[in-house]
């Protein structure tokens, strides 16, 4: 039980792994599911391509209805995207993402000294947003055929995840498609392979780096229901919790910061018991700046 | 409940946005395009 306990976040991620991607049949047959759950979104970067899956990823599903033509704005995804962001922000990439779990596996494996961010990490943080902005929005709308339907262009250039759970499974075990793979396969195989590789060394550089659902979900870390608070009367400022936090966010200041994915290490580490998750019991809602 | 103001506005104006969205016919086009294997998605699609 303790050991449980201990590993509670790996637990989910891996429950939420299996449950979203419960299809057995599909991995077996190297086809996808297609019955009426696929027309929900699921909160993690979850291809809908894959063997598994039993819901649909937000972000394919937004570029899916954005390059439709009549639409431009998907009320519905934006809508689901807002309820869980309102509900937990970036706890969703901690606890619930299937690529973020295989980020985490990854920086166990004790091959390299680990290193916290890539250089010029400051900017390389905003190239999220970028990839959200023009990948997965401007893109997809604007650049359209004859049909005015436009590409997912995230998922087409980008997405390591799709790659991941629906290429390389589909492809190894559908053999029309195996004779389909052409360098766009190889490409996104080549971008697949050295974030893999990158996991190994620095923390989750998908998710710091290039995930538009974790920029998304980032923005509504300040103002979700779930969210951090520093006791500033038992805070000293001792750097504890930004040393313990893989992601480097200095929690003491930024406690509800967009790249916090909510892993909850530093209100473990916390020598003093500042930080606390928000809600919690009532007692301890004192004085406490968030 | 003073705290969460925000997120309980967001999450309501979220259930209005998938209302109006699954009305609009958007959760069909989300089933459409999730039932069938993406090509682009998984590397397959024309360049």
């Amino acid at each position: 039980m303790n050991i449980i306990r201990k590993r509670m976040r790996l637990w989910v991620q891996i429950i939420t792994a299996a449950l979203t991607n419960g299809y057995v049949n599909g991995f077996i047959q190297g086809k996808i599911y297609t019955g009426p759950t696929k027309q929900f979104c699921v909160p993690g970067l979850n291809c809908y391509s894959c063997p598994g899956a039993v819901g649909a990823c937000p972000i394919g599903s937004l570029q899916a209805v954005i390059s439709k033509q009549g639409y431009n704005f998907s009320f519905y995804v934006i809508g689901f995207l807002m309820i869980v962001g309102a509900m937990a922000g970036r706890f969703v990439c901690g606890w619930l993402c299937p690529f973020g779990l295989v980020q985490d596996l990854l920086y166990k494996i004790p091959l390299m000294r680990k290193i916290k961010n890539l250089p010029f990490d400051k900017y390389l943080s905003m190239l999220k947003y970028f990839v959200l902005v023009v990948f997965v929005i401007l893109l997809p709308m604007l650049v359209v055929n004859l049909f005015g339907q436009g590409d997912p262009w995230f998922c087409k250039w980008i997405c390591p995840s799709g790659t991941l759970f629906a290429g390389i499974p589909l492809v190894t075990l559908n053999e029309g498609l195996r004779s389909a793979v052409g360098w766009l396969f190889q490409w996104k195989l080549l971008l697949l392979a050295i974030i893999l590789i990158l996991s190994i060394k620095v923390y989750r550089p998908f998710c710091k780096y290039l995930c538009p659902l974790g920029a998304i979900y980032g923005l509504f870390n300040p103002l979700s229901i779930h969210r951090y608070k520093v006791d500033q009367e038992k805070c000293v400022s001792c750097k504890k919790c930004q040393k313990t936090c893989k992601m480097d966010i200095p929690v003491y200041e930024q406690p509800n910061s967009m790249n916090c994915i909510r892993c909850q290490e530093c209100v473990k580490g916390c020598p003093y018991g500042a930080i606390t998750t928000h809600p919690k019991r009532k007692k301890r809602r004192n004085d406490e700046k968030f | 409940m003073k705290d969460n103001t925000a997120g309980i506005t967001l999450i309501m104006v979220g259930v209005i946005f998938v209302i109006f969205g699954t009305n609009r016919g958007e959760a069909l086009e989300v089933m459409l395009k999730a039932v069938t294997i993406c090509l682009e998605c998984i590397g397959i699609g024309q360049v």
